[in-house]
């Protein structure tokens, strides 16, 4: 291995020398401790490295040694439930290990248990031909989720040995004889180097909307299986809610969890909430499905722009799996200012705002990670990995380099609003500035899940929701007076559609999750009112009246009744009733 | 090699910039670490390695580089990094910027040293806050509910009262626990010599010193050594909280001077600025400070924070409050329209939030009714507002009988609820009381956001 020697030292970026033969993202140890980096630039026989601790101590003349492999991560059982730093450290087991609520630096702890032995069930027998990405085993690794074993990419031949029974990751589970000849051992647990994704067969279109109960999303902006999300807000409008909300509640297999650079305290309630909350799909706890990567703020800068990668790495073998995976990223702002930081002491000609020329391409790499696939392998496992991004813009400005470069690449847009997070209207999302390039792709299927009037109900309403900004403008300037009968309806119904549907209080028992039938009734019956108001307005009711109905406040309390109480016994009286009274205020215009 | 560094001094300044001296030749240095200027005049200053290379150091020195040359400096690398010497001896005691002892009392014997930069702690060994702290302000316990363990900033501008608000927090604030013991660690940077004795003299007037440990780093202090003093005071507070079982407030004011030290050092060495001339480290940097608070396993102690800082010319989005405010958790922002008024503490409401208010609210904690009322109280007082910026185009007289009850539950509200005495403490219930006494100026119908067997239980009948 190559051992070179230290030259410079500026925080996080550490200069060697006599790095001949090194290559590029290649893993080194950084002086006499040891620490863990990665080598992000050579020129001749120098180095550039990023180190993921803190380097306080080290001196020029200590040594570099490499290890010739690139960053990587190990992929088997014993990932779910974890928590990893960005560089797939386990914190759980580093605090065990250190007995300290600190983490010290310096600490090897690998990210999968050595000594936990897995019930390793064979699903090929000796004989059978398998290539890269078919499964030859499962692990029941946590109460939902069924581990595959893969056979590792690259390797193709017939199985020579098969085993079953409890084995650690490191065992041998099978051999596989290649057509050269060779014998190649499979264990359970494999590498990847988390900068290059791993391949898929081939993309499948984002037809299937991934249901996450929050309603502004599914009905308004919704995301496809595969799809990517960007959520860009100031600070406290609502991204890490949203994020937590979506890796709850939406109907992913499995949820990796990103906190890159963000909140201790974040992470902490994820760790502590998960395990308790139940996974309605399943009837497991959430934890069971999760993968949590923590690199908060005050951890060290470069495991934080390593963390996403980490983070996707996983993601996509679960999806070589056959599984549906959601990854979330809080906040993607402190990557690329984890970048900026490091190529501001490269001394690397900076692009906008300080931030790397490659900023747009490492975005662009990140995003393009995502997708619904047909997974390597000769069976037909289909498997997705969607992408959800938060973004933290400076001052809450959309116009800063990350956010318009993330917009330019996702093809949904949750934009947070402080004005609303500020009136409470949470979730935060403006209704006028979001948007969704799925919706077309996805109609088909809330129209055989709902109802064949799905799409119509949504335009209308977000045509409501429009209309009514200009309204509110002229309001502003004239009074509500001035507007004509028409008009006041439209202004009610839409005050309607933001405070009894777009309105969603994450932390209301039961409204946290609105399941996607009872999204599409309390729809219908807000535009039913609106149709029936209009009706009698028309023919000649003064809009006050309307105000008054009872079945307003009965609208206002749909979204605290459990789904089934919903759509059986409360939605058909709801419609009766606007229907009825309406129909008196006619009697008596 | 590094016993004997400790001992060679060097005379090979090459350049000074700014706060920064660059030293060259220098053998066996250590990133960080600390170093020892000799002034041509025999003065001793502090600095530390902020880069170094073969033969080449870059120092930051703290007490700045007045009066220094490149011929006649000497300096000395020590081989340590930056550290404190804590014991509970520091308690009710008086230090500067980086922790000397200016009360006049004898040196601090250390029980040990501890190093002021700290070590990330583990996510995994965190646990939520969730012990309510009554501030007896009740702007703050209502609303913008405070936990042990939180980071809760005031958003202040220059000429309010943040400095006043402070001290009555320090002095008032207490878990309704029996047997615990507290502590507060104040750290003040910048600071006018007016504002060092009127914290002083009101920390020593009303007792609050007993139990407090004091660093002052003042305007006229040398700016770099700001750099120091809210990690030195984090440490202390590590060390009360975390060994000593204490729960520890840390007060730190101003933040925003802190952060023009962190600009200028980072001008000296022209790196490449983030926005507006603050270093593009600035985030990390801050959180580095922030994320120092919490609630963790297996330890009694905790560390809750109240930063203070003066947003530049009352702009919430000037980089200081903006990055703070994305590593909070939550904000109270003082008002200069409410200060006008004559509204004691102006807290705006409005813009202000706790996020870990409803792990300190409701029954066992403060009172089943307390999350309810105040979502009301908030909305209500929303409404007002929204309707005073209405009356300013269209006239009072366009106005409906329920706008003028919101607009008067507004006023109300800020005079009653808002304001209170420089020395009045509230208890949780006088606050929660006094919530459901103005609501009592709204229509009943107009209390949506409670459940109808809190209002029968709670309003007052009229
Ligand atoms: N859907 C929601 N339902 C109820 N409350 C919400 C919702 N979304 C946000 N909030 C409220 O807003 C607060 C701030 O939200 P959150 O922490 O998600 O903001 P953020 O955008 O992640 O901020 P930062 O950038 O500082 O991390 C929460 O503590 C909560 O009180
Ligand atoms: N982010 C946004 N997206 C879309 N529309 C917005 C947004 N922010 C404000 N609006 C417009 O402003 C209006 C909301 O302002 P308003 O202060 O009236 O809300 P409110 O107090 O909840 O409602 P009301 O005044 O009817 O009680 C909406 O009707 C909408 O048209
Ligand atoms: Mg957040
Ligand atoms: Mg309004």
């Amino acid at each position: 291995m190559v051992v070179g020697k230290i030259a410079k030292i500026s925080g996080p970026v550490v200069v060697a020398d006599g790095m001949k033969g090194s290559k590029m993202y290649e893993v080194v140890r950084v002086g006499e401790e040891k620490l863990t980096g990665e080598i992000i630039q050579l020129r001749g026989d120098r180095a550039v490295i990023q180190v993921y601790e803190e380097t306080t101590g080290i001196k020029p003349g200590e040594p570099v040694e490499g290890t010739g492999t690139p960053l990587s991560v190990e992929l088997g059982p014993g990932m779910l439930r974890a928590i990893y730093d960005g560089i797939q450290r386990p914190l759980t087991e580093i605090e065990t290990k250190t007995g300290s609520i600190f983490i010290p630096r310096g600490v090897t702890v690998p990210a999968l248990p050595r000594d936990v032995k897995w019930d390793f069930v064979p699903t090929v027998n000796e004989g059978d031909y398998v290539e890269g990405g078919d499964v030859i085993g499962t692990v029941k690794e946590t109460k939902p989720i069924v581990h595959k074993i893969l056979v590792p990419l690259g390797i193709k031949g017939k199985i020579k040995e098969i085993k079953s029974g409890k084995f650690t990751v490191e065992d041998t589970v099978a051999v596989v004889e290649t057509e050269e000849g060779e014998e190649k051992e499979i264990k359970m647990m494999q590498k990847w180097p988390v900068r290059k994704p791993r391949p898929y067969r081939e993309k499948l279109p984002p037809v299937i909307p991934l249901i996450t109960g929050t309603r502004v999303i599914d009905t308004f902006f919704s995301l496809a299986k595969g799809g990517t999300a960007a959520i860009p807000g100031p600070f406290g409008s609502g991204k890490t809610v949203t994020q937590q909300q979506l890796a709850k509640w939406s109907d992913a297999d499995v949820v990796v969890y990103i906190g890159c650079g963000e909140r201790g305290n974040e992470m902490t309630e994820v760790i502590e909430e998960f395990p308790q909350l139940e996974d309605r799909r399943t009837g497991s706890k959430l934890i069971d499905r999760t993968i949590l990567i923590a690199n908060t703020s005050n951890m060290p800068v470069a495991a934080r722009e390593a963390s996403i990668y980490t983070g996707v790495t996983i993601a996509e073998y679960f999806r070589d799996m056959g599984y549906g995976v959601l990854l979330t990223a809080d906040s993607t702002s402190r990557w690329a200012e984890a970048m900026r930081e490091i190529a501001g002491r490269l001394e690397e000609m900076p692009g906008e705002e300080g931030y790397p020329a490659y900023l747009a391409s490492r975005l662009a790499q990140f995003y393009e990670r995502a997708g619904r696939v047909k997974c390597e392998g000769s069976g037909d496992k289909e498997g997705f990995v969607c992408i959800v991004g938060a973004v933290s813009p400076p001052g809450g400005d959309f116009s800063e380099p990350v956010t318009s470069n993330t917009l330019r690449i996702v093809k949904v847009f949750w934009a947070l609003d402080a004005n609303l997070a500020r009136r409470r209207h949470f979730p935060a999302i403006n209704w006028l500035q979001s948007y969704s390039l799925y919706i077309d792709d996805v109609t088909p299927w809330w129209q055989e899940h709902t109802g064949p009037d799905w799409r119509e109900l949504r335009d209308e309403a977000m045509r409501l929701l429009q209309k009514e900004a200009q309204l509110q403008e002229i309001v502003q300037l004239v009074g509500p007076d001035a507007l004509p009968d028409k008009e006041r309806v439209i202004l009610e119904v839409a005050r309607m559609l933001r405070e009894d549907f777009l309105q969603q209080d994450a932390f209301d028992e039961v409204d946290t999750y609105c399941p996607p039938m009872k999204q599409y009734m309390m729809l219908k019956i807000i535009m039913t009112f609106y149709r029936k108001a209009l009706e009698v307005v028309e023919k000649g009711v003064e809009p006050q009246k309307i105000l008054k109905v009872s079945v307003k406040r009965d609208i206002a309390k749909m979204k605290y009744i459990p789904e089934d109480k919903f759509l059986k016994e409360v939605a058909p009286a709801i419609l009766e009733k606007i229907e009825r009274e309406l129909e008196a205020l006619l009697e008596n215009p | 090699m590094e016993a004997l560094n400790k001992f060679v001094e060097y005379t090979s300044v090459s350049s000074i910039a700014g706060p920064l001296l660059i030293v060259e030749g220098v053998k066996g240095v250590a990133y960080g670490e600390i170093v020892e200027i000799i002034t041509p005049t025999g003065e001793r200053r502090t600095g530390q390695v902020l880069e170094i290379s073969e033969d080449l150091a870059v120092v930051q020195v703290f007490e700045g580089t007045t009066g220094l040359s490149t011929d006649k400096t000497r300096v000395r690398f020590t081989g340590e990094t930056p550290k404190i010497g804590v014991s509970m001896e520091m308690l009710g005691r008086i230090f500067d910027g980086k922790g000397r002892p200016i009360d006049g009392g004898p040196e601090i014997i250390p029980e040990k040293k501890m190093d002021i930069y700290g070590y990330p702690l583990n996510p995994v060994s965190r646990r939520t806050p969730e012990d309510f702290i009554q501030t007896g302000i009740s702007a703050i316990d209502g609303p913008n509910t405070l936990v042990r363990g939180q980071k809760l900033p005031i958003f202040s501008g220059s000429g309010l009262p943040h400095n006043q608000l402070a001290v009555q927090i320090a002095r008032q604030a207490k878990v309704r626990k029996e047997g615990e013991q507290f502590a507060v660690v104040f750290a003040a940077m910048g600071i006018t010599s007016e504002e060092a004795n009127f914290f002083m003299e009101e920390f020593r007037k009303t007792g609050a010193l007993e139990k407090a440990v004091v660093f002052i780093n003042r305007a006229d202090d040398p700016a770099i050594e700001r750099i120091l003093t809210p990690r030195i005071a984090l440490t202390t507070a590590e060390y009360l909280a975390f060994e000593k079982d204490m729960h520890v407030l840390v007060i730190l004011t101003d933040m925003t001077n802190y952060c023009e030290a962190l600009r200028e050092i980072s001008a000296a060495r022209n790196e490449i600025p983030g926005r507006r001339g603050y270093p593009a480290y600035m985030y990390t940097d801050l959180a580095t400070i922030y994320e120092r608070a919490g609630r963790v396993k297996g330890k009694k102690g905790t560390i809750t924070q109240l930063p203070i800082l003066t947003m530049p010319h009352d702009d919430i989005t000037h980089p200081i409050p903006d990055l703070t405010g994305y590593i909070t958790e939550g904000q109270i922002v003082l008002s200069r329209e409410l200060h006008r008024k004559g509204i004691y503490p102006p807290i705006d409401i409005l813009p202000s939030l706790s996020r870990l208010a409803s792990k300190g609210q409701g029954k066992g904690k403060t009172r089943e009714d307390h999350p309810k009322v105040m979502s009301q109280v908030y909305a209500a007082y929303a409404e007002g507002r929204n309707l005073r910026d209405l009356v300013a185009v269209v006239g009072e007289e366009a106005l409906t009988e329920r706008d003028r009850a919101y607009l008067k539950f507004a006023d109300e509200f800020e005079r009653r609820f808002v304001n209170q005495g420089k020395d009045e403490e509230r208890s949780i219930e006088e606050t929660l009381d006094l919530a459901w006494e103005l609501l009592t100026i709204l229509p009943r119908e107009e209390l949506k956001r409670i459940p109808e067997e809190l209002i029968e239980k709670y309003l007052p009948k009229k």
